[in-house]
């Protein structure tokens, strides 16, 4: 591996991110999956760097997932997303910073696509004025949230009670970072570092003491892959897809993976579930997985937020092997207590994968 | 009676440049060769063996090296900019000196596709990615820490060529021939290794060819797989993980290999374009300077003086070039005979 090249591309592929001042859109999703890391981006941003973070709650979904599930033609998802800049336009933002990678790709396909028929674009505006007498200017900048992490990744570093380091060794952990399809592949210069070496993960990971991991498949799916989940008869493809990732990357011994899409993180580990049951095999070390996380828990937990207040206890994977890695202290008796300190049910224990 | 004395500048001293000087000469022209690097030979010099005879390349440039020595050649000179004057050109050179010249001939020749821009082939990125021009220097020195016994090699065809997201979108006409040549070469160097040639097309056009072809297959047990490559990446030990599409059995292919080998495309060479522009020369839709007719005037601009000959108005064999350059030759006495 030539690290050197890889700068050389990444100075290719710098995006520019403005420092303040964003209307921020949630996914549809993710505050399931992960009930912590839009309420922790928005802490770290807003409370401790204390950068400027406009949200509404009129606010909808994009429409991204009917779009690319074909329920829905790109017309009806252009109006949606005319009616969250309109959104945005009267809170007086310019930014649009969102949450969901399919939302991200979503914005930014539509913008292009404005931008290459004009006309669209005006026939839109039309639609939306007859909906909902709306009006809107298109945002300035659009970024994902990881992009502005990413910019902030030396502010969270200088703040960080932890590093990515074995508290055993003093390595450097090594980290698999996967980047969502809609982040770069769609638009590479719309992405940090491009999309065949990105940036935006690696940076942060990086920038907070790990060590990234290049494994062959590393570009491959995650597995989500809408019509290999959605569609009920292609879910063999999605586990396929993820077990073929977890087999390129088991000789490489990553620590977590780090991720930065509503769907991989949620694949990648509900999945090693699933693989340990058909297959009788783990990834992690002593029948433990490999830890899955989202850039904002791994913010949280770099910075000293405690990992049930993040949310980690609904993840699949056990995370307690990483937090004994690093050092980062934990209750048990608490990880299943809820915000009220009720016990919010323990789940059933699988029969191979390792959960504490 | 034809004037013998004209000053004519041969931009260029590969093999274009060389044979049109060595013929203008030999009609009794001086002729002013000017090479930006340091030899003579272009890259053809820098080749170890041509297809399809496996003719060692000093076998082309030595000859023609001899046959133009007493030729004034400026080495290691850049043009900083050529002057359109009204029957002349006025060439500025690196040193500060010019040259007024009645006739100039482009035997800028190519330059090949950066392939590190394929960026999902890993050039410049994975130990193991090279490049034709970095094993055909290989086949010369026999130095270069990529190539340690290989036992399974691939090469991609149409690096750049072919490809309207590289920015170029013609064939590169002597990468596929180039390609089977090369697996050969390293058949022969390692006959345990396995060696595979990824493509989308064969275009074996040339004298010859396709015989290599059937000989890379029959007696060598090369494997040509049609399809493109889609990604590489590279395994725990630093070797290289190739995916593609095997288009004929409609199946995905993964090959893991010690070596890959990106046949690079050829691109015209962007000073050849700087000086189209300061003589007015026209630069045709593929990127390479526009003849005054594709058929039947291929070595005449349309700007009265200036020619072409070589890869400047596309990609070319070297028997073809030699003989566009004799023509090119040609065709500047035919110009100086129609002014006397």
């Amino acid at each position: 591996m030539i690290y050197q090249g890889k700068q050389k591309i990444w100075a290719d592929y710098q995006k520019e991110i403005p420092d303040d001042h964003w209307f921020y859109v949630r996914s549809c999703i993710r505050q399931n999956f992960f009930p912590a890391s839009e309420k922790y981006f928005l802490k770290i941003c807003r409370d401790l760097l204390g950068r400027d973070i406009y949200e509404s709650e009129h606010h909808t979904t994009c429409a991204g997932i009917a779009y690319h599930c074909d329920t829905i033609p790109q017309e009806t998802a252009m109006t949606v997303v005319a009616r969250q800049f309109a959104l945005m336009t009267e809170a007086g933002y310019d930014n649009l910073v969102t949450s969901c990678i399919t939302s991200f790709g979503n914005y930014t396909e539509i913008l292009e696509t404005w931008r290459e028929f004009p006309e669209l674009e005006a026939k839109i505006r039309e639609h939306l004025w007859k909906a909902c007498r709306r009006e809107f200017n298109k945002p300035k900048y659009v970024a994902h949230a990881s992009d502005l992490v990413y910019k902030l990744r030396g502010e969270i570093a200088e703040r960080a009670k932890y590093h990515l380091v074995s508290r055993a060794t003093g390595e450097p952990l090594r980290i698999v970072e996967h980047i969502g399809c809609h982040y770069s592949k769609m638009f590479p210069h719309k992405g940090v570092g491009g999309a065949e070496y990105p940036c935006v993960l690696s940076g942060m990971a990086e920038s907070w003491g790990g060590q990234i991991i290049d494994y062959p498949e590393r570009r491959h799916c995650c597995g989500f892959g809408f019509r290999q989940y959605f569609v009920q008869a292609n879910r063999g493809y999605s586990v396929s897809n993820t077990h073929k990732k977890f087999e390129s990357m088991e000789p490489f011994h990553p620590d977590a993976i780090i991720t930065n899409c509503p769907g991989c993180p949620y694949f990648l580990d509900r999945w090693q579930y699933v693989i340990a049951e058909q297959t009788g095999k783990t990834y992690g070390r002593n029948g433990y997985g490999i830890p899955v996380l989202t850039y904002e828990e791994l913010a949280g937990l770099v910075l000293g937020v405690d990992p049930w207040d993040l949310g980690l206890q609904v993840h699949q994977v056990a995370v307690e092997p990483l937090l004994d890695k690093i050092g980062i202290p934990y209750d048990p008796a608490r990880k299943y207590l809820g915000m009220n300190e009720k016990e919010i049910m323990k789940p059933g224990l699988p029969s191979v994968l390792k959960c504490c | 009676m034809v004037n013998r004395q004209p000053v004519i500048a041969v931009i260029g001293a590969g093999i274009a440049g060389l044979e049109a000087a060595r013929q203008l000469a030999a009609l009794g022209y001086k002729p002013v060769l000017i090479e930006k690097s340091g030899t003579t030979g272009g890259h053809v010099a820098q080749w170890n063996r041509l297809f399809p005879d496996m003719t060692p390349a000093a076998d082309v440039i030595e000859p023609l090296r001899a046959q133009t020595a007493g030729i004034k050649t400026l080495l290691g000179t850049e043009i900083s900019a050529i002057n359109r004057l009204k029957d002349e050109y006025n060439i500025v050179l690196s040193d500060g000196s010019s040259l007024l010249c009645q006739a100039v001939l482009f035997a800028t020749g190519f330059r090949l596709f950066d392939a590190s821009k394929k960026e999902e082939y890993g050039y410049g990125i994975y130990d193991h990615v090279i490049t034709n021009r970095d094993l055909e220097r290989w086949f010369n020195t026999r130095e270069d820490r990529r190539i340690q016994q290989p036992k399974a090699v691939g090469f991609v065809h149409c690096v750049g060529s072919r490809d309207l997201k590289a920015g170029n979108t013609q064939c590169s006409k002597v990468c596929c021939i180039t390609a089977i040549k090369q697996a050969i070469e390293m058949k022969e160097e390692f006959p345990d290794a396995e060696v595979y040639c990824f493509y989308m097309d064969l275009r074996l056009f040339g004298k010859k060819y396709e015989d290599f072809y059937i000989k890379a297959q029959r007696d060598h047990g090369i494997h040509f797989i049609r399809g493109r490559v889609s990604e590489v990446g590279e395994a725990i030990d630093g070797r290289v993980v190739v995916k593609a599409e095997d288009t004929l059995s409609g199946r995905p292919v993964k090959v893991t290999l010690d070596l890959l080998v990106l046949m690079a495309g050829i691109l015209c060479n962007p000073d050849a374009l700087r000086y189209a522009r300061d003589t007015g020369v026209a630069v045709d839709d593929d990127g390479f300077l526009k003849s005054r007719d594709n058929l039947a005037a291929i070595t005449e601009s349309s700007r009265p003086g200036i020619f072409f000959a070589g890869a400047c108005t596309g990609a070319k064999t070297v028997p073809e070039t030699l003989a566009e350059a004799r023509s090119a030759a040609l065709a500047i006495h035919q110009y100086f005979s129609n002014r006397a």
